[in-house]
């Protein structure tokens, strides 16, 4: 066979995935190749809170959880057979005996760079940057934030209702010392020495919760995101709007502000296109008031823009038009690097939401799961 | 020792097990060398019990896992309830 053919092949047997995490457990949904028809499995870890449920691009192999329960503390479990067995960390991630601070629970998996394999990154609540050198069996956590001598104040004391969080931890495809991530609170953060030190990157960020409006840190980033083959473009959802920035720009950009005044531009996800910088999408929900954190008027509808946020197109089709109040958490809206782009999301009543054309038109793939806590894509060879 | 349901899966399903030490850090340590994994799962990375579980030495509530345990008496780790 020769090599075109085998990659035609090759592609017709590779199977999409994506990961499912819930309150409770885990699930998978393997898809055809075309992406019509779905199966779905488990759940994985029934009754355990999942945070995050990860495949690893460099070997389409490596799956790692991100688990607690309701009684027992934060740990990571790892699979190499999609689920058929799994080993959990020998040493989970841990702030350092002898302070204060401990891991409540591990919010956020991030692989590492292509050209480091078995490195994985961690963020936790409260906030910590763990680090692992063999494909998450053993944890440290990156000192150079950890104790950094301005951790503390930029972490702030504050409690957000499921806890404070380290999360969106992004690598520089171009260079691994290179890497952004968002606490919440806290704000954005950059290192470019590998996570020896770290710099507040939070210029024109909206903090409408603070005394000081545009502070230097203390922001809530809800989700970042760094274009992978345009890496110096970043957007990311806050609490406060939609942003965008261009380094080295220092300043990001309320692109939110072109949303539909009535719709707003709160909410927690944002997924970048895999291939165009200028489209991406949002899940739009209620932030007025007491912060009902529904999908505003009860009809949900993703958001998209096809110009860098200059102007935004609800993608409702086929989505409840009516009583429908479910919103969908920052890790729970995902891409597939298909074409056209496959979109998924996970919702906090327990469906997920698939569409196989950029968001046009959507359709129900799974329901009456658990809470969904994130949903994250893949291949299956 | 008596072990709740949420570490059976460290013990291997067994419900009670042997255990030696004058406090219940030395029992804990035990209990982490032969069911690796088990401690961190109730007890974090500063030495706290975490907050929905319990210890108890025979009858009496043991906060602390410097509490001490003579021979013979039975330790109750316990999952406090926790709602939804």
């Amino acid at each position: 066979m020769r090599p075109r053919q085998r990659a035609r092949a090759s592609r017709r047997t590779q199977k999409p995935v994506v990961l499912v995490g819930t309150r409770k457990g885990a699930f998978f949904l393997t898809g055809d190749a075309a992406r019509r028809t779905w199966k779905l499995t488990g759940p994985h870890f029934l009754g355990h809170i999942v945070h995050h449920a990860v495949l690893d691009p460099r070997d389409g192999r490596t799956m790692l959880l991100a688990v607690r329960t309701g009684h027992l503390g934060p740990t990571v479990f790892g699979s190499q057979d999609w689920g058929r067995t799994w080993q959990e960390a020998s040493q989970p991630p841990a702030f350092a005996p002898g302070g204060s601070l401990a891991v409540q629970h591990v919010f956020w998996l991030t692989p590492g760079h292509a050209e480091q394999p078995g490195v994985w990154f961690a963020g936790t609540s409260p906030q910590g940057l763990f680090r692992s050198d063999d494909a998450g069996k053993t944890w440290e956590g990156v000192r150079g934030f950890n104790t950094h001598p301005r951790r503390n104040t930029w972490a702030g004391g504050d409690g957000t209702p499921d806890g404070p969080t380290l999360h969106s931890i992004l690598i520089d495809p171009r260079d691994p010392r290179h890497m952004y991530f968002g606490m919440s609170s806290g704000g954005v953060f950059e290192t470019r020495d590998g996570g020896k030190d770290w710099r507040p990157l939070n210029q024109g960020i909206l903090a409408d919760f603070l005394p000081d409006k545009y502070p230097e840190f203390g922001q809530d980033p809800h989700c970042i995101a760094m274009h992978p083959l345009h890496p110096d473009r970043l957007y990311h959802q806050n609490h406060c709007g939609i942003y965008r920035l261009d380094r080295p720009g220092e300043k990001w950009e309320r692109i939110g502000k072109n949303m539909p005044r009535a719709i707003g531009d709160i909410g927690f996800p944002i997924v970048l296109h895999p291939r165009d910088p200028d489209t991406l999408w949002v899940f739009p929900m209620d932030g007025s008031t007491v912060w009902p954190r529904t999908s505003p008027g009860g009809k949900p509808a993703v958001y998209r823009t096809r110009d860098g946020g200059r102007s935004w197109q609800r993608q409702a089709r086929g989505l409840p038009q009516q009583q429908a109040w479910f919103t969908v958490k920052r890790q729970a809206f995902a891409a597939d690097a298909g074409e056209p782009v496959g979109l998924y999301f996970g919702t906090t009543s327990g469906e997920v939401w698939t569409s196989a054309d950029g968001g046009q038109r959507w359709a129900r793939l799974a329901a009456h799961l658990p809470e969904i806590y994130s949903i994250t894509t893949g291949v299956r060879g | 020792m008596h072990i709740p349901s949420p570490l059976y899966s460290y013990t291997g399903g067994a419900t009670q097990v042997e255990a030696s030490g004058s406090t219940l850090e030395e029992i804990v340590d035990t209990l982490e060398a032969r069911f690796p994994g088990l401690r961190f799962r109730i007890v974090d990375e500063q030495g706290r019990i975490r907050e929905h579980i319990r210890f108890f030495v025979d009858s009496d509530l043991a906060p602390q896992l410097a509490c001490a345990v003579e021979p013979g008496q039975e330790v109750h780790i316990l999952c406090a309830l926790s709602g939804g």
